[in-house]
């Protein structure tokens, strides 16, 4: 099936634009409009070219180096990963529920990487355009415009992302390819000299954590007709909750509400994620696009992440990021907020959260102490969950007699909201591009919607070269009518 | 740390599993043993706003990584900070990296230059391009030359390497 604005009928009487960064790097993005003569926009698309050698590059290895090597995926996120491979290798090896010690240790990575990728998100990547607007000068949409009207943001992002890398070097070894989390359990505690370090600075970054929930609360107050309405769209939510309903990142049962915040499945386990989910495969995009098998492609289709998580929950389990969560439920008036940019004010609640989690995990005795490791005789199969960053991630494997992996499938976070980045940029487009002259200011409009999201397009190489976007208007006999070109 | 070598700190950016990529751990391997005075290596897979924080204190900044769309196989050129932000990636360029130290540190950063190293494949599971296997011994040998004076002025280092084949470049220093 076909959604509103996915394809156009007379595909090629319509002039296109390509918004391609030119990237060396197996996964990028680009957008494409088709515009007709009127410049009405009659279809827009995201594609994400996602990497797909995730598999055959695991597959044949002995199930132990996995947690290790899937690291070696993606640079943005490879705490997600790690974990996730651990997860499930728990399971693969019955070795499944692990150490009070080891959980600890465990969500204490998970929550330090929480923390990182949220702070580099926001300060970073999207501040400049909530602070300027999406038609401010390209030199003022940039990080050095935010330090300039608000000097102390940009220095405490900075300084939030270094606190969390700090907790991942401490729990995993160090900050990239750590060796932290094992099948089984963890195979260190934390030191004292670590321990000392972190407690010095985590009241310090609640602090910082608060501010920058007042911050996005004060943006989004200061626009709600912008807010609100900016490529906004109903969705289905999921994801993990725990027993009790409660918000948590490391681990529990899968749901999923619909767009009416209605539940429509409570408490999946983990391991029959596949009978929830389905992926549909479509001819213009190397991506899948997930949906909700009982639902199908069409009304089956949800997003993941801070924005479904935050309202999927029954409550926040620490008391300023709940506090934060009630307020969020209270902009919705008695319906779920389904504005794309309140993704950034979610994303906040869970920094908030994961500042308040590390603090009372540092706290835990646990941490330093008590066995790490259970030993498992091999159940063969397993399947791990954790709600990263950007949303749920899922890894799946299957182990042979000879403990090498014969099957590994994984679904990224990034997977799952295709459907819903899609929908955002043709809602984006249709209500601001369609019947403009395009402007490289109207353009970033599309890059705010798919921001929002914050995208992780696998892209664990950064060699050098430019980046630019490149917007070309191209006529049906090809000749290009505009082209615009931003330097990255 | 010796008065004649100047803190220096090198970023080598790459991931050892993505082909061509690995030309920066792998150059960062020698580098260690070279075991250069006042030179601080940081190895990441790319570079983030927290790179900003290590760079405190340097007097002179080196980048090496693999890159694309090169004339030649090695290539060092100065830098001067540009804000960017990549519309699909959370990595940050060398000069966008400049930019949040200037932003940060609320002065202008340490003179900075870039050696990038040319690449082809940059596959998961691939190993080096024979191209690039050829460009990381050209890259080595300019690194021995950066590091065997150790108080040397890089902009004249500049100058002694050819940056474009058949052609040597200028002295460049970096504008802030």
């Amino acid at each position: 099936m076909a959604f509103e604005l996915e394809t156009a009928d007379g595909r090629d009487r319509l002039r296109r634009v390509a918004i391609d960064p030119v990237s060396r790097v197996e996964g990028h993005g680009k957008v494409t409009l088709l515009i007709d003569e009127h410049d009405e926009v009659r279809e827009a698309r995201l594609h994400i070219v996602e990497f797909r050698g995730f598999e055959v590059f695991i597959q044949g290895r002995p199930y132990w180096e996995v947690p290790v090597m899937v690291q070696r995926l993606c640079g943005i996120c490879p705490v997600s990963h790690h974990l996730a491979a651990a997860k499930a290798l728990d399971v693969a090896t019955a070795a499944a529920p692990i150490t009070a010690s080891a959980e600890k240790l465990r969500r204490l990575m998970h929550y330090g990487q929480i923390l990182q990728s949220h702070a580099l998100h926001f300060f970073h990547l999207s501040s400049p355009d909530l602070l300027f607007g999406f038609e401010s000068e390209v030199a003022r949409r940039n990080i050095v415009g935010v330090a300039a009207a608000y000097p102390d943001i940009a220095r405490q992002g900075v300084l939030l992302r270094k606190f969390g890398q700090e907790v991942i070097r401490a729990t995993a070894g160090k900050k990239i390819h750590g060796t932290g989390a094992v099948p089984g359990g963890m195979n260190r505690h934390l030191s004292a000299e670590d321990h000392a370090l972190l407690a010095r600075d985590i009241d310090r970054v609640i602090d910082w954590s608060r501010a920058a929930v007042e911050l996005v609360k004060r943006l989004y107050r200061a626009d709600p007709a912008l807010y609100d309405v900016f490529g906004s769209f109903e969705s289905a939510f999921m994801s993990l909750v725990r027993a009790d309903g409660a918000m948590d990142l490391y681990d529990g049962g899968l749901r999923v509400r619909d767009a009416q915040g209605h539940i429509l499945r409570d408490h999946v386990p983990d391991q029959d994620y596949h009978r929830l989910i389905c992926e549909e495969v479509k001819p213009w995009s190397y991506m899948k696009f997930p949906f909700l098998r009982e639902l199908g492609p069409e009304t089956g289709w949800y997003r993941v992440g801070p924005l479904a998580r935050v309202q999927n929950c029954d409550f926040i389990p620490t008391p300023h990021a709940e506090a934060e969560r009630r307020e969020f439920i209270d902009h919705g008036q008695g319906r779920p907020v389904h504005a794309t940019l309140a993704y950034h004010w979610a994303r906040m609640i869970e920094m908030l959260h994961a500042a308040e989690v590390i603090r009372a995990l540092l706290a835990d005795p646990d941490l330093r102490s008590g066995e790490l490791l259970r030993p498992g005789t091999g159940a063969r199969e397993g399947v791990g969950i954790i709600e990263a960053p950007r949303g749920t991630l899922i890894h799946h494997y299957r182990i042979g007699e000879d403990d090498l992996v014969t099957m590994c499938n994984l679904i990224v976070s990034t997977t799952h909201n295709n459907q819903a980045m899609n929908t955002a940029v043709r809602e984006v487009a249709k209500r601001y591009l369609s019947g403009r002259t395009l402007t490289e200011g109207l353009l970033n409009h599309i890059e705010v919607a798919i921001r929002a999201y914050d995208p992780c397009l696998s892209c664990a190489t950064h060699a050098l070269g430019q980046m630019p976007l490149v917007v070309e208007l191209v006529c049906t006999d090809g000749t290009v009518h505009q082209r615009l070109v931003r330097k990255r | 740390m010796s008065a004649s070598a100047p803190r220096t700190v090198v970023f080598v950016v790459g991931n050892r599993s993505r082909g061509d990529d690995a030309l920066g751990p792998l150059l960062a391997e020698r580098l260690e043993s070279l075991g250069a005075p006042g030179v601080s290596l940081i190895c990441d897979h790319q570079l983030q706003i927290e790179h900003a924080l290590d760079m405190a204190g340097a007097q002179r900044v080196l980048f090496v990584d693999a890159a694309q769309g090169l004339a030649a196989d090695v290539e060092l050129r100065a830098l001067a900070p540009e804000p960017g932000r990549a519309p699909f990636s959370h990595a940050l360029t060398p000069t966008a990296l400049l930019a949040v130290y200037r932003q940060v540190h609320g002065r202008p950063p340490p003179p900075a230059w870039v050696l990038a190293v040319a690449g082809e494949s940059f596959a998961l599971g691939a190993g080096l391009s024979a191209r690039a296997a050829a460009a990381a011994e050209q890259a080595w040998a300019v690194l021995q030359a950066l590091f065997e004076h150790p108080a040397a002025d890089w902009a004249d280092a500049a100058a002694l390497m050819q940056c474009r084949a058949g052609e040597r470049t200028a002295p460049n220093r970096p504008q802030d």
